[in-house]
């Protein structure tokens, strides 16, 4: 763990930190501190964020050449199941919530700990359970389904399916248990003085998230459980051969895993929402249509599962339904994107490390947005259905949405964590790599897939020369620019664990925030609050700090 | 959230260190038990999707395959986990009202009721087993058309997994027990029997449906 760190004694006062107040790795382990749990969970979420990224750059050096000539269709395959499932389960749902949720979230509330601190320990403990699982899933045989399990491909294939499903179906309760403590949290143990409407809207959006985790993730366990018997017992009821409907699989996977992306972009709109405001140091434009269209995107999200389903045999009355209720979740993310931008109007911006991200994830979120409005149009999705332009799209909402407000919010509450300082110009030398390398990467894999370059496949080599070339060039750009992507991600990995050794002391609120997280030490001591908080103003009152010359 | 008052006014010995007042504490408990049960309902409520799915595709098969479960049994079952659910209440009434050895005698009752419903459960399994009515590929039964095997997948999987709940409800019933005979509950602290209560509930609930749902098809 954070070794380095635990040397720091606090900011002020002479009671120690939280890194501090206890010592040893069981200590740790067996932690009911909130702070620390997040912390496990950061360290877990980053070490599978590079197993996964290492596993992305072996699918983008095969990729690069049209021959399959890097590593066997059947490697391929694992690869690019174990990228998805990897990124999917163990990276993007648990990074903001259980990470800086976690930490942060008691904090902004000014409570001394999440509501359940025994059962946010257990959801840690299941998580590396099922982690186990997966990786076991991975030295046994590999996966090579694709992270959505597709029936009957995964009732058939030969690698660890029940593995990888058990698993998932383990990792789904350590989802629960953190959305179970969050609503819990936030209805009962609000500092004095915090109403509803003075919450940061970080914690709005955990709200909502933790909503669908608690509705959506238990119809995933279910789904999981009934493929595991398909495979295991043969019940039949996804089988064709014997009176089931593969379909069916689709339709209990993607009732999951459609509000699933809403719990991995949700949480990082909340970040975005915290960091326009601070590093803008104005107070945000529309409070409650953010905080509601959170709610609206949780419900709505809820009803557009079959907009996966386009070209899976599903009646075209409930393909045109499901189209226009997924241009209705557009809306609430819509008023997210304008109020955002409206906060930046007329704002003191300050280009800071996290406020580059943020400003990165207004652009990339946006335009992950609006492709997915080509996807969810009937007549167009016919034709870029299972090509690169799906890949391109969900990149742009899962990493350039999810991944970079969790960067963003992990540079934005660094300093509060681990009470170090990074270097400003790495982070901003990162943050261009970072932007450039994802831009290039999948916009090549848009203009490959408006082409017509289907997704999953390891070689193109036998296409007509004219489409092989084509392909070839644009995907040989992705490659170069998953390569900066990927150097980007190391230089920042560099700087931050160079941070917990050399960085300088951070002050309790090094961006003058206004929240109550900024209000204790850096990093907090044990209890969070020397006394109980009390909140008396909204979160985003910047006004009096500026007159100080901040 | 109320104003904050100090521990000692209206605190209690398991009040843990995070909350204020007794009130908070338990008011958390029961909202959070409120919502796993939220969780367990959207759980079994994808059983009842695929159920609903194939009830849709075979109505017929589901018709004849459903007079292979025995009702009788079903029925008493269902009597005897009603019957559980209302001794479990008469546990938290017992406990509001600090009436030990009724909590406690109340208790056992519950949690052998439970043990008598998965007797009944185990002998209709049996008979299932040896008439060859079992899920998907296993199936050896004769005289049924179109699949059966998928009526008796569910079957076994719906019961299967109430069952690991029932389970599931003993373990904590025996918890409750034990702590209750150390007299750990009273008027002052019953949080944990009335949360294992709304647990048992639930679980009773599901049965509810799942007996008309598989043994009454019409």
């Amino acid at each position: 763990m954070t070794t380095a760190a635990e040397t720091i004694d606090p900011a002020e006062g002479n009671e120690p930190s939280y890194l501090s107040a206890t010592k040893g790795l069981r200590s740790w382990l067996f932690t009911v501190d909130h702070k620390r749990i997040g912390i496990m969970y950061l360290v877990a979420v980053l070490l599978f964020f590079m197993v996964g990224g290492l596993l992305a750059i072996g699918i983008r050096i095969e990729l690069a050449t049209a021959p399959g000539d890097f590593v066997s269709a059947q490697t391929y395959n694992k690869l690019f199941t174990l990228h998805g499932a990897i990124m999917v389960f163990l990276v993007i749902i648990p990074a903001i919530p259980a990470s800086l949720g976690n930490f942060i979230l008691p904090l902004q509330l000014g409570a001394k700990d999440v509501a359940f601190p025994k059962l946010n320990l257990a959801s840690f403990h299941i998580y590396v359970v099922g982690a186990l699982f997966l990786l076991y899933a991975i030295v046994s045989g590999g996966l090579d389904t694709g992270w959505t399990f597709y029936t009957p491909y995964s009732t058939s294939t030969d690698t660890s399916v029940i593995a990888a499903t058990t698993g998932a179906f383990i990792l789904g309760f350590s989802s629960i248990f953190t959305g179970l403590n969050f609503i819990v949290t936030i209805h009962k143990m609000r500092a004095a003085g915090m109403t509803w409407t003075r919450m940061p809207l970080f914690i709005w959006s955990l709200y909502a998230t933790s909503v669908i985790q608690i509705l959506a993730t238990p119809v995933l366990a279910i789904t999981l459980l009934l493929l595991t018997m398909e495979r295991w017992l043969g019940i039949g009821i996804f089988d064709a051969s014997m009176g089931g409907d593969p379909v069916l699989f689709q339709h209990f996977f993607w009732f999951y895993s459609h509000p699933a992306v809403y719990i991995m972009i949700l949480p990082g709109m909340g970040v975005i929402s915290e960091l326009v405001t601070t590093h803008s140091r104005k107070n945000i434009f529309g409070y409650r249509a953010i905080a509601y269209s959170s709610v609206a995107i949780a419900l709505i999200g809820f009803l557009v599962w079959g907009h996966h389903m386009f070209v899976s045999g599903q009646s075209m009355i409930a393909s045109a339904i499901f189209s226009f209720l997924t241009f209705g979740v557009a809306v609430p993310t819509a008023i997210k994107v304008f109020s955002w931008v409206a906060t930046l109007y007329k704002g003191s911006i300050r280009l800071t490390t996290p406020m580059l991200y943020a400003l990165a994830f207004l652009f990339l979120f946006t335009i992950g947005g609006l492709t997915g409005l080509f996807l969810g149009t009937l007549a167009t999705d016919v034709h870029l259905h299972d090509t690169y332009f799906v890949v391109a799209h969900f990149h742009h909402t899962m990493m350039g949405g999810g991944l970079i407000a969790f960067i963003a919010g992990l540079h934005h509450w660094w300093p509060k964590m681990t009470g170090r300082l990074y270097s400003e110009l790495w982070g901003k030398i990162a943050f261009v790599l970072v932007f450039v390398g994802f831009s290039v990467t999948f916009f090549a894999q848009f203009v490959a897939g408006t082409n017509g370059m289907p997704r999953r496949y390891h070689s193109y080599d036998s296409l007509s020369p004219a489409m092989r070339d084509l392909y070839e060039y644009w995907q040989s750009i992705s490659s170069i620019g998953a390569y900066v992507l990927g150097v980007g991600m190391f230089i920042i990995l560099f700087y931050l664990i160079h941070s917990l050794i050399r960085g300088k002391r951070s002050g309790p609120n090094p961006w003058g925030g206004k929240s109550l997280e900024w209000e204790t030490a850096s990093p907090p001591i044990e209890h969070n609050f020397h006394g109980h908080p009390i909140c008396k103003h909204g979160p985003y009152d910047f006004d009096e700090i500026d007159h100080q010359g901040a | 959230m109320s104003e904050p008052v100090e521990n000692s006014v209206t605190g209690h010995r398991f009040l843990q260190h995070h909350f204020f007042t007794a009130r908070q504490q338990y008011d958390s408990a029961k909202l959070g038990m409120w919502l796993f049960c939220v969780q367990e309902i959207l759980f079994f409520s994808g059983l009842f999707m695929a159920y609903a799915a194939v009830r849709f595709f075979y109505p017929e098969t589901m018709l004849a395959a459903h007079e292979f479960l025995s009702v009788p049994m079903g029925a008493i079952n269902t009597v005897v986990l009603l019957t559980s659910s209302l001794t479990m209440a008469l546990a938290v009434r017992s406990a509001q009202l600090n009436l030990q050895k009724n909590l406690k005698f109340h208790l056992v009752i519950t949690i052998l009721l439970a043990c008598v419903f998965l007797v009944i459960k185990y002998f209709e399994y049996t008979h299932k087993i040896h008439a060859g009515m079992l899920p998907g590929k296993y199936y050896a039964g004769e005289g049924l058309a179109g699949s059966p095997w998928i009526f008796f997948g569910l079957y076994f999987l719906m019961t299967g997994v109430h069952g690991i709940h029932v389970i599931g409800g003993i373990v904590v019933m025996v918890w409750l027990l034990i702590r209750a005979r150390r007299g750990d509950f009273g008027a002052e602290y019953y949080t944990p029997v009335e949360n294992v209560g709304l647990y048992w509930h639930v679980v009773d609930v599901i049965w509810i449906f799942l007996f008309p749902l598989l043994y009454l098809v019409k």
